[in-house]
């Protein structure tokens, strides 16, 4: 057990949820050499990409919806403490419990607890549960920490069952399996789904009767489910959550008790706040004008006859959990500019378009939430070494966490398509000056912090500005002495990453001021 | 009109005849062009790799150089009207970053609280080449004649950031004798990033390796964007490849075939 953590402080998780192995450049660079990625992700996110342009250029209040999405969103983060505490209230007033998880560990034990406490009730013990496709479970680590307590979680999403099978994890935050063809999931399916059909082809719809073969009698046996919410309302206690498969609502619907942990990001403050996110959603994140199958409940039930009473036949689960999860949030709250990534509602249209994500995968980031809004999330969420949250046997240099706002070129297409308009540009050059400030404190400069200051030193006066130009001409030098008056093809490092694989021009006889004083004298 | 020249760093230094170029075509144009010497650079390198207290004085000294530029000459002014440069992306960062970070480090008292709305008034009156010939003089033609075949890479911030839209290709078509081809997958990013091409140097070129196949996949002869930085990128791949297609800023296309560099 790791030492308790207080409210508002970053958390860090074990290894494998937010915080990989790898800096990214390097986790980065084993990744573009698998050519088989590559090509799965690159045919992949053009698809999505090419389905999401298409339904959204048919909405013509799209730029409206958004407005009105990050307004909904600003709004639930400046009264989040008393919408989460009215969420609260009215979950309990229809017949659902509520608890509060400071980090991952807590949300875990509390789920065990619900688990052995039903175990206790019902005299037999459970030993699987099914889940709903989740990325607040895959954050704390839900499925080990059950597994550590006998209890083994089956995932009825179909690409977390792929992950699942195969011991792999998840690459995209949408669709967990995007590092994967159909070749490679039928192999998966062949050599670790029991009882498949050894002829089974990689047909897509084969594959999905495979999964449903395998998941039915799960479905139908387990009694306990376990569940994030897309969404919750606080003035009706109403959870929901949004899928295609039909799996979710079986989950959903079927066991006695469903828990569901959910980031406290996630409350909505009225029912008709759903009208703006459900058209949202679901165009950005499957490029569908509609979501196949959206669930929502109210705590427990009973059935209704035709008259319309209420009988005494249970209707659904009659065990209903509300986990609410902080694991970091409340850290990222207090951060009047970083708080804007909790505005994020998981639809992934950012890493579909992200050059660097499309290259690299998800793994290559090393948390459950990669790509764009990853590298804005994560580090707020586990904290970076350079402020103080990192893990222990690294360095500001060498912590995964701390390469993430690096891993982007700014070019803007992230901010594009975000539903939410949550400037994720912005947000990298904010957490970018937060790790750099964070180093301050540090007794030695580091050599970027050196040559930073040495550049704005001389860019505050043209004098010294003109003179540093006038002593990168000698680089020309370099050009001639490397058999090539116009390229320069190698330079020390860390310029030899440049150099690697780009030639630089040899510096002009003449800097364009030189020119302008030459000819025209004065400024005019 | 009167208009100054916000040659940016990399153009001064590195790329001149993107700069000379610009002044022969606002000049053609019959515009004045003013040059104040006390300009160095925007600041966008350190801003973006997270030192914004080692921008600030940049900033700061941008700011003061360019205001001045806009005051009356009988002020002690240039009596500029407006301030062009060739760089959809430093445009981008005088637009989009100088007043917000002097509202930041004002809020932790490491700036004067006068720079954000002064840093505000000097972006208002900035504008990238596109912007400027199509949005303020109404011009398309500027009487340019380039007869190869050429392609046009949207830099991400002149489209992102300045939204140029096809400010840059109306320009472009008006020239005569240009072969003009669509790049494929334009819009994506050529992997340059400022650091990132040296941080994350993999996916950097990873991703110039896609843009060059696109722009070879052209035919074209002379590759141009609005923004010398990623030109330097591309054109560093190209020439390293030995492909054979040259990078022209746009404003030495729009210069025109008969432009041999300013002398």
């Amino acid at each position: 057990m790791v030492g308790r953590t207080f409210l508002g402080m970053p958390v860090a998780t074990e290894r494998g949820t937010l915080r990989g192995d790898q800096p990214f450049p390097a986790a980065a660079r084993t990744a573009l050499a698998d050519s088989q990625l590559r090509r799965n992700l690159g045919h992949a996110t053009a698809t999505i990409r090419a389905k999401r342009a298409a339904v959204i250029a048919e909405l013509p209040d799209w730029p409206q919806l958004r407005d009105a999405a990050a307004a909904i969103k600003t709004d639930v983060m400046a009264r989040l403490p008393d919408l989460l505490v009215q969420l609260e209230a009215n979950v309990t007033a229809r017949g659902g419990v509520v608890h509060w998880a400071r980090d991952a560990d807590d949300a875990n034990q509390i789920t065990i607890e619900i688990i052995r406490a039903k175990q206790r009730r019902d005299g037999r013990p459970v030993d699987r549960v099914v889940k709903v496709k989740s990325m607040a479970t895959q954050e704390i680590g839900l499925n080990q920490a059950l597994a550590d307590a006998g209890i083994t979680a089956v995932e009825t999403d179909l690409a977390e069952l792929i992950v699942q099978l195969a011991h792999d994890k998840p690459s995209h935050i949408l669709v967990p399996a995007i590092h994967r063809n159909r070749a490679e999931i039928r192999q998966i399916f062949a050599d670790r789904m029991a009882g498949v059909d050894p002829d089974l082809t990689d047909e897509p719809r084969a594959l999905a009767m495979a999964a449903r073969a395998h998941l039915r009698q799960t479905f139908l046996s387990s009694t306990v489910a376990i569940s994030g919410a897309n969404f919750a309302v606080a003035d009706t206690g109403t959870l929901g959550v949004v899928e295609s498969e039909g799996n979710g609502r079986m989950c959903l619907t079927l066991p006695e008790t469903l828990i569901t942990v959910m980031g406290i990001e996630k409350v909505l403050p009225t029912w008709t706040d759903l009208e703006v996110f459900l058209q949202l959603l679901p165009r950005s994140a499957t490029g569908e004008r509609m979501n196949p199958y959206t669930s929502m409940w109210t705590g427990t039930h009973h059935g209704v006859d035709p008259d319309g009473q209420a009988t005494s036949t249970p209707d659904g689960p009659q065990d209903v959990h509300l986990i609410l999860l902080d694991n970091g949030r409340t850290a990222a709250l207090a951060d009047p500019t970083g708080r804007q990534a909790l505005h994020c509602i998981r639809c992934s249209a950012c890493l579909n378009v992200c050059p660097v994500y499309e290259r690299v995968g998800g793994h290559a980031y090393g948390s459950v939430y990669p790509g764009p809004i990853g590298a804005v999330l994560t580090p707020q969420l586990a904290g970076m070494h350079a402020t103080r949250h990192g893990q222990a046997g690294t360095t500001s240099r060498t912590d995964p966490v701390d390469t993430l706002p690096y891993a982007s070129t700014l070019c803007g297409a992230c901010y594009d398509v975000c539903p939410v308009k949550i400037d994720i540009p912005t947000l990298l050059v904010h957490l970018r000056t937060r790790h750099v400030d964070g180093l301050r404190t540090r007794p030695l400069p580091t050599g970027e912090r050196a040559a930073m200051s040495a550049a704005a030193w001389a860019m505050t006066n043209p004098d010294r500005f003109s003179r540093a130009e006038t002593a990168l001409t000698a680089a020309r030098l370099l050009a001639r002495l490397q058999g090539d008056h116009t390229h320069i093809r190698t330079l020390p490092p860390p310029l030899n990453h440049w150099t690697a694989a780009r030639d630089l021009p040899a510096p002009p006889p003449e800097t364009f001021r030189q020119w302008w004083t030459r000819t025209r004298g004065g400024p005019r | 009109m009167r208009v100054a020249l916000f040659v940016t760093c990399l153009v001064d230094a590195l790329f001149p005849r993107a700069g000379q170029a610009m002044v022969v075509v606002l000049e053609r144009l019959g515009h004045e062009v003013v040059f104040p010497q006390g300009q160095t650079c925007c600041g966008q390198m350190q801003v973006n790799t997270g030192y914004q207290r080692e921008a600030l004085p940049v900033v700061a000294h941008h700011v003061e150089v360019f205001e001045a530029a806009l005051r009356p000459v009988s002020e002690g002014g240039l009596g500029a009207e407006a301030i062009v440069a060739p760089s959809g992306s430093c445009v981008g960062s005088v637009r989009h970053q100088h007043a917000m970070l002097a509202r930041e480090l004002a809020g932790q008292g490491r700036a004067g609280a006068g720079l954000a709305g002064r840093a505000e008034a000097v972006a208002a009156r900035t504008f990238e080449l596109s912007e400027f010939l199509v949005d303020v003089l109404g011009v398309t033609e500027v009487g340019a004649r380039f007869p190869h075949r050429v392609t046009y890479h949207p830099t991400c911030h002149s489209l992102r950031l300045l939204r140029v839209d096809d400010k840059p290709l109306r320009l472009l078509r008006s020239v005569a004798g240009i072969d003009l081809v669509e790049l494929p997958a334009a819009a994506e990013c050529c992997g340059f990033g400022g650091t990132f091409a040296v941080k994350n140097a993999a996916v950097s070129t990873a991703m110039l390796a896609d843009k060059m196949r696109h722009v070879q996949g052209t035919g074209a002869e002379v590759l141009t964007a609005g923004d010398s930085s990623c030109l330097m990128h591309i054109g560093g791949g190209l020439s390293r490849l030995r492909a054979g297609v040259r990078t022209l800023h746009l404003a030495e296309v729009l210069a025109g075939e008969g432009w041999q560099g300013a002398r």
